[in-house]
């Protein structure tokens, strides 16, 4: 009984909704902030992602019309789920570094929840700019899986073949060539996940008016914030621990040089978001399949020689 | 009311956070690619026309200059050059050297807006706060010089309203140099940049020809190649004495429209710097005592191209009849030629990249709600036309064919 409160507490409170819900606007306004700073503008005050959120809870909640009502409810729902159970599943093995086999085969399943959900919601919603955004967020999302996937079977290579994201986190992958090639190439990915400038191609605002969540409004609408906030805490710890070694490896201070690296993620992010402008959806998939791949197999074949020879900084 | 759609139409307006403007764009899609396009204008029509009738002839440049905020010289001063024609009137030469120096800054300012506006069109909104933060002190100067930032007010038949002090010129100097550094590090920032390369390179190409028999004008033209510029064709002000060259690109696509506005910002601050050193003594207008019967046409270059007026005289206090034709009226139409068939990625930037201005191009429309009747372009074209022909006939003009030239 005690053991299923303290699941709960776990999920709900800390390190789970809450927690992550508050780091994660946190970071929301990190993001806005550092924008504005290299755009020359004051930028937000500290609360103004909570003030939005809030807001928007307040707000009436539109239906489209001809838009499938339980999809597009449930929608916003299932990709929280899935962030709130990868962002739990990832602090909970940083702080208590407990771990069952499967680790980061699940976490790569997690991950692909929110593009899911922002498929089936916006294809329920009957509109035709989110019709064109859910056929773009659909090769997007071909073309970035097969590429992060792929960097994270480097990780495999590299660590002896370990799954469990708490023994992955006693590595460090990215201080060798293959390692450093996985850990960019997913940086992009991670971007296109958070749909970030240049990969912001299915939200495009100044084409298709943002196009997946053009028809959201109100509470859902917020559930979505929500849901990209708690992304942008999950997938730069989910790339700190498995590349970067985590917070608990380095000796001495496991929690600042930890919210170090996960700080120094997210400038990359917003750097990479603030230095290009959008790229096509063909040029995007040609990207993430073409050079990515070229790049990732150049990695795989460096790190099978690295493991055979026993060779660490291949 | 279920509607089923039979044709998949993505609507680009009537608002669209592309531009803030009203319009309509109807895409007709097959995926990403665009089939076909219709453009619909006219929300916000305000009769400036019919209301420039109404006008004494020194009231009409603040009418005019609020038709557009940005090109908000040029437009008087075409309206200035036909009333002038009508008059025989010839402005001091201290008059023609500042208009050319305001019409300038405006220039300047206005491509450095379009940059940025290109810039925050494909997502990249650092160039768009950075070309904007580079366009303030121009916008700075130009309220030093007219006492306004927009809408200068500054022309009046017969010369101008402001001066520009001799004390105020180092200081112009100083400025500009500045905003050339600024603008040289971001054109070479832009046109280094592979991503951008990659974005804006083949898309939404006008050729040659197409461009010729859409008779754009504009940066659209010289970016297509045709070098038209009224003010080395037809040169009005002070053009005529000043060293500088007509920019052109030959590919026509939006890389090369945003490489013929660059440009013309160095082009337009050199301009500005030869003015300034000319710039002679002596008053700034003069005594105009009537405007007689007849009528007389103006053009200016604004920035987005010619802008046309034409002024009809009975004698009296205010034109009988005053005709506006803004470069986006001609611009506009050129999209069926330059975006069909390209993504919807690309067409929406297509769109941007003639810098369009809604404002300028309004025109009636008479939409019956009942029946969903709208007079599109072409029915406008024909009753146009043949409102044309019927004053032609009115005031007796001899009939010309094109078989003639």
């Amino acid at each position: 009984m005690t053991e299923a409160l303290q699941n709960i507490f776990w999920i709900l409170v800390f390190p789970g909704f809450v927690f992550t819900i508050v780091l994660g606007l946190v970071a929301c306004w990190i993001v806005r902030k550092v924008s504005a700073l290299v755009q020359w503008r004051v930028g937000p005050p500290l609360f103004q992602p909570f003030y939005d959120v809030m807001k928007l809870m307040g707000k009436e909640t539109l239906i489209p019309q001809d838009g499938q009502r339980a999809v597009f409810i449930a929608a916003p729902i299932v990709g929280l789920a899935g962030v709130l159970l990868l962002s739990t599943m990832l602090w909970r093995t940083t702080i208590t570094q407990n771990d069952f086999v499967g680790d980061i085969i699940v976490a790569i399943y997690l991950m692909i929840l929110p593009s899911l959900a922002l498929i089936l919601g916006s294809s329920a919603s009957a509109s035709p700019h989110a019709s064109i955004g859910t056929s773009r967020e659909m090769k997007l999302v071909m073309g970035y899986e097969l590429p992060l996937v792929l960097a994270f079977i480097i990780v495999i290579i590299k660590t002896g073949g370990q799954l469990s994201l708490a023994e992955i986190t006693k590595f460090t992958p990215a201080l060798s060539i293959s390692g450093m090639l996985a850990f960019l190439v997913s940086l992009l990915c991670i971007q296109a996940k958070l749909g970030f400038v240049p990969f912001d191609i299915a939200e495009s605002e100044t084409e298709i008016a943002s196009g997946l969540i053009m028809e959201y409004s109100g509470p859902l609408l917020a559930v979505w914030k929500m849901m990209q906030a708690m992304m942008l805490v999950a997938l730069p710890l989910f790339l700190v621990m498995v590349f970067l070694g985590g917070f608990g490896t380095t000796a001495g201070w496991p929690l600042v040089w930890g919210i170090g690296k996960y700080v120094l993620v997210l400038v990359l992010i917003i750097l990479i978001k603030n230095t290009n402008p959008r790229v096509r959806i063909d040029q995007a998939m040609k990207f993430f399949w073409v050079y990515c791949g070229i790049a990732l197999a150049i990695a795989i074949i460096l790190a099978s020689i690295g493991s055979y020879y026993d060779i660490n900084w291949l | 009311m279920k509607e089923s759609v039979n044709k998949p139409i993505l609507a680009v307006g009537p608002f669209h956070p592309l531009q803030e403007e009203m319009e309509y764009f109807q895409l007709t899609v097959d995926g990403e690619i665009v089939t076909d396009i219709d453009v619909r204008i006219s929300y916000n029509h305000r009769g400036i026309e019919r209301l420039s009738e109404t006008l004494q002839y020194d009231q009409i440049p603040f009418l005019v200059s609020r038709i557009c905020g940005i090109c908000s010289a040029s437009h008087p001063l075409a309206y200035i050059n036909a009333v002038e024609e009508i008059a025989g009137i010839t402005p001091p030469d201290r008059a023609l050297y500042v208009r050319t120096i305001i019409n300038e800054l405006e220039r300047i300012h206005s491509h450095l807006l379009w940059v940025g506006l290109g810039g925050h069109f494909i997502g990249y909104d650092t160039v768009f706060m950075w070309a904007w933060k580079y366009r303030e002190p121009v916008l700075d100067l130009l309220e030093a010089i007219t006492g306004n930032r927009n809408n200068y007010g500054n022309v009046k038949v017969g010369g101008c309203r402001e001066d520009i002090p001799n004390e105020l010129i180092p200081k112009i100097l100083k400025e500009l140099d500045l905003v050339e550094k600024k603008t040289d590090m971001l054109t070479k920032a832009i046109l280094d940049d592979p991503v951008l390369h990659v974005r804006l390179k083949g898309v939404g190409t006008l050729s040659k020809e197409d461009a010729i028999s859409y008779a754009v004008t504009g940066p659209t033209a010289r970016g297509s190649g045709i070098a038209i510029d009224v003010r080395h064709d037809d040169p009005y002000a002070a053009y005529a004495d000043l060293d500088w060259k007509v920019i052109t690109q030959t590919e026509g696509d939006v890389f090369a429209k945003a490489v013929v506005r660059l440009l013309e910002i160095f082009e337009s601050i050199k301009m500005v710097r030869q003015a300034l050193k000319k710039l002679p003594d002596g008053p700034i207008a003069v005594e105009v005592k009537e405007i007689p019967p007849g009528e007389g046409f103006g053009r200016a270059e604004a920035p987005r191209g010619e802008t046309f007026h034409y002024i009809r005289s009975d004698g009296g206090n205010r034109p009988v009849r005053h005709k506006v034709r803004a470069p986006s009226y001609v611009n506009v139409p050129s999209f069926k030629a330059s975006c069909i068939g390209q993504h919807i990625a690309d067409v929406t930037l297509t769109l941007a990249a003639v810098d369009p201005c809604y404002s300028c191009t309004e025109r009636l429309a008479v939409v019956d709600g009942r029946k969903n009747v709208v007079h599109d372009y072409d029915a406008l074209l024909r009753l146009s036309r043949e409102k044309t022909a019927r004053i032609k006939k009115e005031i007796g003009v001899p009939e010309i064919k094109l078989e003639d030239f």
